[in-house]
């Protein structure tokens, strides 16, 4: 046999997390080809660019998500954090004249605040992920309303100049500013993930709490650091989703943390921690992209198809990482 | 020999857990380049006082100096940075890692804060050539076998300048090989002036590796010896806290039991009773007041033969009879509807609820076999309790403890306790000693042989062909998943008999071949 394929099973014999990110990319182009039988015009490059522009936001939230979830742990705050930026820039912007790009900046503060909070809370105190960010969700969620109850919609150039902007590409295609921020956020991410130690202790972390806390690593400031980094990328998120619509408003964004969730399982990363790729969680955000796109192109079919495909592979892809983790556990003893 | 200052002194360590004072005011001194050598029986102490050492758990006593400096480490962290490195008993790393990775978290080699991959496998790979492990450091470290695990995990501690290593348990997993390799780098490492601290429950290791031994008893300290002028025999009484000759005065029962059971009828017959793939068919009698011994390597077919005869697993072909009436076991709950009691060998994960009290864990099953519906009146419960704690010295002799805090031996029973109290006529035990210290081995012996006198019909399984030929009036023996022999017990069985066996399948003295086996009679 050739070295790249024999390369390509060893790798497939020793590191198995690799497996649900294959699924993935296969699924990706299995649904593009699907798209590209069915529609004229699918697999223009525009229509693909515009799987980055209309989910830039979401990446942005699955990136952070990201970091939790590698950590075994899950943050149901990012919706309502994000919707928490976008009213906090759109007040201070149009209420209380703050420059726009303090205000961006104060809600990053803010929405890194509140990630770390729930940090303390699931470190320090033990409470579960789920119910520490749970609180979270519901508080950012409040402080929307205490801003205000109504939409309030941003008339400041930059906004109108962020949303509007195409930064063009080769044949006619175009992204926009939003779409090269994600991009510099995967990037990042993906650095940290990988060639730093914070980023090992991560996964570790996720992996084996225990034998983190025993090997000697930073357990703490590394739950810490992952919630606030979810929270930062929440608040972004929400920056961008100004960008998008110009205005905030406290009904933002309601269940969009199940969406980033699904997102990141999508793309590989195990639920119970210790596995998983963050260019996988951008194939997941392509793939919930692409079963919009392929509905929106049906034209008949109830944007709720959307909801119930998304459920589906869900549930597929979390049985297969619980298939691979019983093979695992059958493996080592 | 030893130098003026230990490295590492321990003086008057008192840990209570939930109440349980598992370290009374140890003592403790390590020297460095020596091996030492930390002894003691299950529930001694000797996890806690590591875990103390290494600041994994706070004392609530007594004070630690490093190289004559106080300290109190606030974790393995804190440990490791002042040059405290440790080997925990079960292999705490990260499996879906890499091993590179597993072998330097935390220390990966960097430049401009980015990690250094190539570097990072080149040092991984030298650090394992160490320990003579040749691997892949690209693998995921749970697709590796205990064994290179170990090795990765002591590689890890050893990367380290650690002035001081402890190892609990490192050789559990290890075959002899591996054991050599270890105890080859150990032996480095004190010539480095490495102070080695080493917990083992093999004897000859000890004996093999270290220079001085430190002995603890039931959380208290026993002392410190120098291993070379201390007998086997004095370290095995100062461990169990008795003569050594206590138990060896363990006669076969069989001499005791054999004369008046004579004419019992069987309870439980099996006619050609097996399981494809599991194991063949087979015939056995177990009678009221006599111990069955099943004997056989591992995967011989020991805990299939007593997973049939519990309900457990169900027999595809022959017949069962119990109490001269013919039935079919369809699962648990059927065998012990017949009084069939049935102590599986894992008893973690089949029985003891670790978070439930004593008291709850021993009426569980006489509470489930009675009907939820009829609650246990408090003081029957506490009369039980009392009366099955004490007849089975079940300590700390406190009802009201999580079974958690128990050690493995007052753990299994409890269990024994549960099944007991449900009044069974016969009891099958797979592997009751397993994991358990040589005291509370003993005492479980010494029960379950009390037991068979009082008439109970017991299956006794174990890896211990000592153990089986103790207490058992006959040993079937098992080979490759076939009941080859059955023999009856006595004296004139010994070991060499029982291997011989085991390991040809002859029975050549031609005793009682397989087929006619009947238990229940005399020789």
């Amino acid at each position: 046999m050739s070295a790249p394929l024999t390369s390509l099973r060893l790798a497939a014999r020793h590191r198995r997390g690799y497996i649900p990110v294959a699924s993935t990319a296969v699924l990706f182009l299995a649904l593009l080809a699907a798209g590209n039988s069915r529609y004229y015009g699918f697999l223009e490059g525009q229509v693909l660019l515009n799987l980055l522009i209309n989910n830039a936001g979401l990446l942005v939230l699955a990136v952070g998500m990201t970091f939790v979830i590698l950590t075994g742990g899950i943050d149901l705050s990012v919706g309502a954090v994000a919707a928490l930026s976008t009213m906090m820039v759109a007040w201070m912007v149009e209420r209380a004249g703050v420059p726009p790009l303090l205000a961006i900046v104060l809600a990053l503060a803010v929405g890194a605040g509140l990630g770390r909070l729930m940090g303390h809370m699931v470190h320090d105190f033990g409470v579960q992920p789920f119910i520490a960010t749970l609180a979270g969700m519901f508080l950012a969620r409040g402080l929307c309303f205490l801003i205000s109850t109504e939409s309030i919609s941003i008339t400041d150039p930059l906004f109108a100049t962020a949303a509007q902007t195409r930064i063009p590409l080769p044949s006619g295609t175009f992204i926009s500013i939003s779409v090269v921020i994600a991009l510099v956020i995967v990037a990042v991410a993906f650095g940290v993930l990988h060639y730093t130690r914070f980023g090992r202790g991560v996964y570790a972390v996720g992996d084996n709490p225990q034998s983190a806390e025993l090997m000697a690593l930073p357990v703490r400031r590394t739950i810490l650091a992952a919630y606030t980094i979810s929270g930062l990328c929440s608040a972004l998120g929400g920056v961008l989703f100004t960008f998008y619509t110009q205005s905030g408003y406290s009904l933002n964004l309601l269940g969009t943390e199940l969406d980033t969730i699904a997102a990141v399982v999508i793309g590989g990363t195990v639920l119970t921690g210790g596995a998983g790729y963050v260019l996988g969680t951008v194939l997941g955000v392509c793939v919930l992209g692409v079963i919009q796109t392929i509905i929106t192109f049906e034209g008949t079919l109830s944007s709720w198809w959307t909801k119930i495909v998304t459920g589906a592979l869900l549930l597929a892809f979390v049985l297969l990482q619980r298939v691979l983790t019983a093979r695992r556990t059958s493996a080592g003893s | 020999m030893a130098p003026a200052t230990p490295v590492l002194e321990a003086t008057g360590i008192v840990k209570d857990f939930l109440g349980v004072r598992a370290l009374k005011e140890v003592d403790f001194r390590l020297f460095p380049g020596e091996v030492h050598a930390l002894m003691g029986e299950n529930g001694a102490g000797k996890s806690t006082l590591i875990k103390v050492l290494t600041g994994v758990h706070a004392a609530d006593g007594g004070e630690i100096r490093l190289q004559g400096t106080p300290v109190r480490f606030t974790g393995p962290l804190h440990a490791r940075a002042h040059g405290v490195s440790t080997v925990y008993q079960e292999v705490n790393l990260c499996p879906s890692l890499s091993i590179a990775e597993n072998v330097l978290l935390g220390r990966e080699p960097r430049r401009f804060g980015a990690i250094r991959w190539k570097e990072l496998r080149r040092r991984a790979t030298e650090l394992l050539a160490r320990l003579d492990i040749d691997v892949d450091v690209r693998v995921e470290l749970g697709s590796q076998p205990l064994a290179v695990q170990q090795m990765v995990a002591i590689a890890r501690a050893i990367d380290v300048d650690a002035r001081v290593l402890i190892l609990d348990e490192p050789t559990s997993s290890l075959d002899r090989e591996e054991v050599d390799r270890l105890f080859a780098v150990l032996d480095r490492l004190r010539g480095d002036g490495v102070a080695v601290l080493f917990v083992s429950h093999f004897l000859e290791q000890i004996y093999e590796i270290s220079d001085r031994v430190t002995v603890l008893r039931d959380g208290g300290l026993i002392g410190e010896y120098a291993t070379a002028e201390l007998p086997r025999r004095d370290l095995v009484a100062r461990m169990l806290g008795q003569e050594p000759g206590d138990l060896e005065a363990e006669q076969h029962r069989t001499s005791r039991a054999q004369d008046d059971q004579n004419d019992q009828a069987p309870f439980v017959t099996a006619r050609g009773v097996g399981r494809k793939g599991a194991i063949a068919p087979f015939d056995l009698d177990l009678t009221p007041g006599r111990v069955t011994g099943l004997a056989g390597l591992l995967g011989s077919g020991r805990s299939e033969s007593a997973r049939l005869l519990a309900g457990a697993d169900r027999a595809d072909q022959g017949q069962l009879t119990v109490d001269g009436a013919p039935v079919t076991l369809r699962g648990p709950r059927a065998a012990i509807a017949r009084s069939i009691a049935y102590l599986s060998e894992n008893r973690k994960a089949d029985g003891l609820i670790p978070d439930l009290t004593v008291t709850e864990n021993i009426v569980l099953a006489l509470q489930a076999a009675q009907g939820w519906a009829r609650p246990l009146s408090a003081r029957r419960t506490d009369e039980l309790v009392t009366r099955w704690m004490t007849a089975l010295d079940i300590r700390p002799r406190d009802p009201s403890l999580p079974v958690r805090n128990l050690s493995g031996g007052n753990q299994q029973k409890v269990l024994l306790a549960r099944w007991l109290l449900t009044e069974p006529r016969l009891l099958i035990l797979d592997e009751p000693t397993r994991g358990i210290d040589i005291g509370a081995k003993a005492q479980i012996l010494r029960l379950i042989s009390g037991l068979a006198d009082d008439g109970l019909a017991v299956l006794f399984v174990s890896a211990e062909l000592e153990e089986v030929l103790r207490l058992s009036d006959t040993v079937a023996v098992l080979r490759d998943r076939e009941l080859v022999a059955a023999l009856p017990g006595g004296a004139a069985l010994t070991v060499e008999r029982l291997m011989e066996v085991i390991a040809t399948g002859e029975n050549a003295t031609g005793e009682i071949a397989p087929g006619e086996v009947t238990t229940g009679e005399p020789v």
